[in-house]
């Protein structure tokens, strides 16, 4: 039996340290745990896997960060790592700019999907392209949380929202873009994934992802990627315990979770879903 | 010192590289086209990054990353290209962000632009115009200091001539004094100390409980008051028993003082002033030029843009007259009929027959 679990296991010696309740930890980057976002939202799980992530690799003191504007921005005082505050959609410029400038740095971005997929599309494409050694993270949720829950490009077909009350229409509102099928076919992006935070599994798996993300970006592979799945019940107006399930199952069914890009191999979202499919 | 024949735009990025700047990101677009060119082919051999950006609002954007290191950084355009990028100069003025901003305009159409900025906000931009290459050498070594001492964004307001115009410069590093430290820039190694940075436009610091706009843009205009104050700028000539007062800037003032010295040389009580910083503008002197004066005549290529500051400075102590106007050739690129110091003679001699 190994040693690591003959300890835990034994119940007839004090334990070598107390025992710990893992969800009180509070990350090391993190100046405060109180939060000013709304109860059930997602986007806190994802800064903590990623300070966990930074601090699995040991990069608390070489990570600069370029926060984009939406909920998350409210981060911007409490993580303790340098950052730089942009205009909404603009953080993957400021980022290739302070790389060029700092390339000892690990460089990431925190954005939304208004953020990114919307205001700022150019800007995270252009950026994959060039193989910016820099990671950009995606907090998808499918909504402009901050203005209180209005379409994005990331919305599904039939999600409601304040300004698509009857539904995303296809044939009125257009379709979703899968951006990280956009991002993951550019020659300049080394990695590229989507996770979720719906679930512990898929919080745990989220985690793994962007430390991978990291992970390439200090091998200087090129441009990494991270899109998470978040909740947001206050924008999609469901009670605060449905958050996860309606991530899982309207969110997830469309923007499908999985690795895009790793290791050179490509993977559609389509693919995924097959994939999903036949392990049901 | 060497001198050298060198096209204003090669000077311009010679005298940055000469300054310090290490970043530089643009667009092309005439006729900032070559300053964009020169900054490609030098800053990597000094050890510098040169990013032909995709659009005008991603090279703002990477000047605005770059400067955030602490790096002295850089971007341009023509003002068509400075349209796309007023969010981004607004915000990082509020970022108390450094960044000198070379607009290689078509005439002088962008003078509301330059000084009083599209973006949204109260914000100000220190804006030099230099009036020939040697002058745009300088102004492009003192905009990087002026932006580092006020950690606010310089502007520099050339045109047509000042990009492609060839004459014989010097570029040597200019002396300045010293400079605060750059205790503010982000290098990354802070992080996990309690003492990281944000550099950020909305008031935001590290473990507050929210943002404080309203003490941030006091102090930001308590800055801006600083500079209106300090860095007034301005070349003045034959005001001494002038009746006509020649309000002028940029290249064009460089037509105007040459017309100016050839009208005293035939006996004309004329002189000029030509506002050296744009803003903060120089209404003392303007009013002090017009106190003796029986006419003040405002000689600006574009529809009348100056001509509001000059009434501000003026006062009512003279009448105004507007002798410019909007001067282009079919190109589009501000290089119209005005430009031409017999035009300006005649323009002038009509101020002074009816003073």
């Amino acid at each position: 039996m190994p040693d690591s679990i003959s300890n835990t296991l034994r119940t007839d010696v004090p334990p070598a340290e107390p025992s710990k309740k893992v969800g009180a930890l509070k990350p090391e980057l993190l100046l405060k745990e109180n939060h000013h976002l709304c109860p059930g939202c997602g986007e806190p799980l994802v800064v903590r896997m990623m300070l966990e992530a930074l601090e699995s690799l040991a990069a608390q003191q070489r990570t600069i960060g370029v926060l984009g504007i939406g909920c998350y921005t409210a981060f911007g005082s409490t993580l303790d790592v340098d950052l730089v505050q942009a205009l909404h959609g603009r953080a993957p410029s400021l980022a290739t700019g302070v790389k060029r400038m700092r390339p000892e740095a690990m460089v990431f971005t925190l954005q939304g999907d208004g953020d990114m997929v919307n205001e700022g599309l150019q800007e995270i494409i252009h950026t994959a392209a060039r193989g910016e050694s820099v990671t950009c993270i995606l907090l998808n949720n499918g909504v402009f949380g901050e203005t209180g829950g209005h379409m994005t490009a990331t919305t599904v077909l039939g999600q409601r929202t304040k300004n698509s009350l009857d539904g995303r229409d296809a044939a009125y509102h257009g379709y979703p873009i899968l951006i990280g099928d956009l991002l993951a076919q550019l020659q300049g992006t080394a990695y590229a994934a989507r996770g979720s935070v719906h679930s512990a599994a898929g919080v745990a798996s989220t985690g793994r992802m962007l430390k991978r993300a990291f992970e390439s970006q200090a091998r200087g592979e090129g441009f990494s990627f991270v899109e998470v799945l978040t909740m947001c019940p206050t924008g999609w107006f469901i009670p605060t315990a449905k958050g996860p399930e309606y991530l899982n199952e309207v969110m997830g069914e469309v923007h499908v979770t999985g690795e895009l890009k790793a290791d050179g191999v490509l993977t559609t979202t389509e693919q995924l879903r097959e994939r999903g499919a036949a392990k049901d | 010192m060497t001198r050298r024949l060198m096209e204003g735009s090669e000077a311009m990025a010679e005298a940055s590289i000469a300054a310090g700047c290490r970043f530089f990101a643009g667009y092309p677009m005439t006729p900032f086209t070559e300053l964009l060119e020169s900054f490609a082919r030098r800053l990597p051999e000094a050890g510098g990054t040169c990013i032909n950006a995709e659009s005008e609002l991603e090279a703002v954007g990477m000047a605005w990353g770059a400067a955030s290191t602490g790096a002295r950084a850089a971007t341009g355009s023509t003002g068509q290209g400075l349209s796309l990028m007023q969010e981004s100069f607004s915000e990082m003025t509020r970022a108390e962000l450094p960044m000198v901003i070379f607009n290689m305009a078509r005439g002088q159409g962008d003078y509301f632009q330059s000084t009083r900025g599209g973006g949204h906000g109260d914000y100000r931009h220190i804006v030099l115009a230099p009036a020939d290459t040697q002058e745009a050498v300088e102004h492009t070594q003192l905009a990087f200091d002026l932006s580092d001492r006020w950690r606010n964004p310089v502007l520099i307001y050339g045109d047509y001539l000042t990009a492609h115009t060839s004459e014989s410069v010097e570029i040597e590093p200019m002396e300045f004094p010293e400079l605060p430290e750059k205790d503010w820039a982000v290098d990354g190694t802070l992080g996990g100390t309690g003492r990281s940075r944000t550099v950020n436009p909305l008031g935001v610091d590290k473990q507050s409980a929210g943002i404080d706009p309203e003490a941030l843009w006091n102090r930001l205009q308590a800055k801006h008051d600083a500079i209106e104050r300090e860095e007034v700028r301005v070349e003045t000539g034959f005001l001494e028993d002038a009746e006509v007062v020649v309000v002028s800037f940029g290249g064009v003032a460089r037509f105007v003082r040459h017309v100016v010295r050839s009208l005293r040389q035939e006996g004309h009580r004329v002189g000029f002033v030509r506002p050296v910083t744009l803003w903060p503008f120089p209404y003392e002197a303007v009013a002090a030029a017009a106190e003796s004066a029986s006419r003040v005549a405002v000689l600006e290529q574009n529809a009348g843009q100056m001509i509001d500051d000059v009434k501000i400075g003026v006062l009512g102590r003279a009448p105004i007259v507007a002798i410019g106007g909007i001067s282009t050739d079919p190109s589009g690129f501000g290089v119209g009929d005005i430009l031409d110091p017999a035009v300006i003679h005649e323009r002038i001699r009509g101020v002074l027959s009816d003073a």
